[in-house]
């Protein structure tokens, strides 16, 4: 089966493209990035609840999200801005984590319609350094470290 | 004392990495691997021993010569990295899809 989203990095480059092709109409799909329900809807997963703090999504408006814990404890959080938003077609934003060693990024976000419906995202992350993006791409490589270990950890603590 | 080295600081540096695609095509000597190169040969080496001690080349004797070889093992971890990040925002967009099929039913 082909792979729905590919990711292109290439070698000592500070950007990174992301392209993802949905069984949605192009509408739909703006949607899930334009509407703060549905963005915090699908953003949420079983580690944590996805809280929209603010989201103003229109030219110059900001944003704030929290990823919370089922105890209610804050995860993570991340702000930025909306540089320009045309509906059904372009989301420029910026991107940063609270409590982050990283700088912010720039995020292009183009938005084409494909088919009746199918459509097509294309998000282009830059960065400030090729460095900062190399830890970028290798996070989650290093949480899936993270977690496998702290999974090992719950195991052998329930040995004891 | 020494850092503990990794194969993504190895990669981080442009020099290294054309070290890697040069050897990539054929096995060579520390000297062919200088020869392609302004900098000074203590310099390249430098660079060889740090992809040496990451395991990115190992060396090999053929004679009087030594011989760098591209370890593919190694250079497959670095591919593999990326591996995880694609699978992330996979299951980030496959949601997207799920909650925004259920969203256009509903309507």
């Amino acid at each position: 089966m082909e792979r729905k989203t590919k990711v292109h990095a290439e070698d000592g480059k500070q950007e990174i493209f992301i392209t993802r092709e949905f069984e949605l109409p192009v509408d739909l799909l703006f949607r899930a990035y334009s509407d703060p329900e549905l963005f915090q809807e699908w953003m949420s997963h079983e580690y944590g609840q996805c809280k929209v703090v603010k989201y103003e999504s229109r030219n110059h408006g900001g944003w704030h999200f929290q990823t919370v814990s089922r105890e209610g404890k804050v995860l993570f959080q991340a702000h930025g801005v909306f540089h320009a938003v045309i509906p059904g077609r372009r989301i420029v934003r910026t991107f940063e984590m609270n409590d982050s060693s990283f700088a912010p990024q720039l995020e292009f976000l183009e938005f084409e319609n494909t088919g009746d419906d199918t459509s097509k995202l294309t998000l282009h992350m830059v960065f400030q350094s090729v460095g900062m993006r190399d830890e970028m791409l290798k996070l989650p490589f290093v949480q899936g470290l993270n977690m496998a270990y702290d999974r090992l950890q719950s195991i052998v603590s329930k040995l004891k | 004392m020494e850092l503990r080295r990794d194969v993504f600081q190895a990669i981080a540096d442009p020099t290294r990495r054309a070290i890697i695609t040069l050897v990539a095509a054929h096995a060579m000597t520390p000297s062919a691997i200088a020869a392609n190169f302004d900098s000074s040969r203590q310099t390249i080496s430098r660079h060889i021993q740090i992809l040496a001690e990451c395991e990115l080349l190992t060396q090999k004797q053929t004679g009087r010569e030594i011989y760098y070889h591209l370890n593919p093992g190694k250079m497959k971890e670095i591919a593999d990295f990326i591996e995880p990040f694609r699978k992330f925002w996979d299951d980030r967009f496959n949601k997207l899809e799920a909650v925004m099929k259920k969203y256009k039913s509903k309507r």
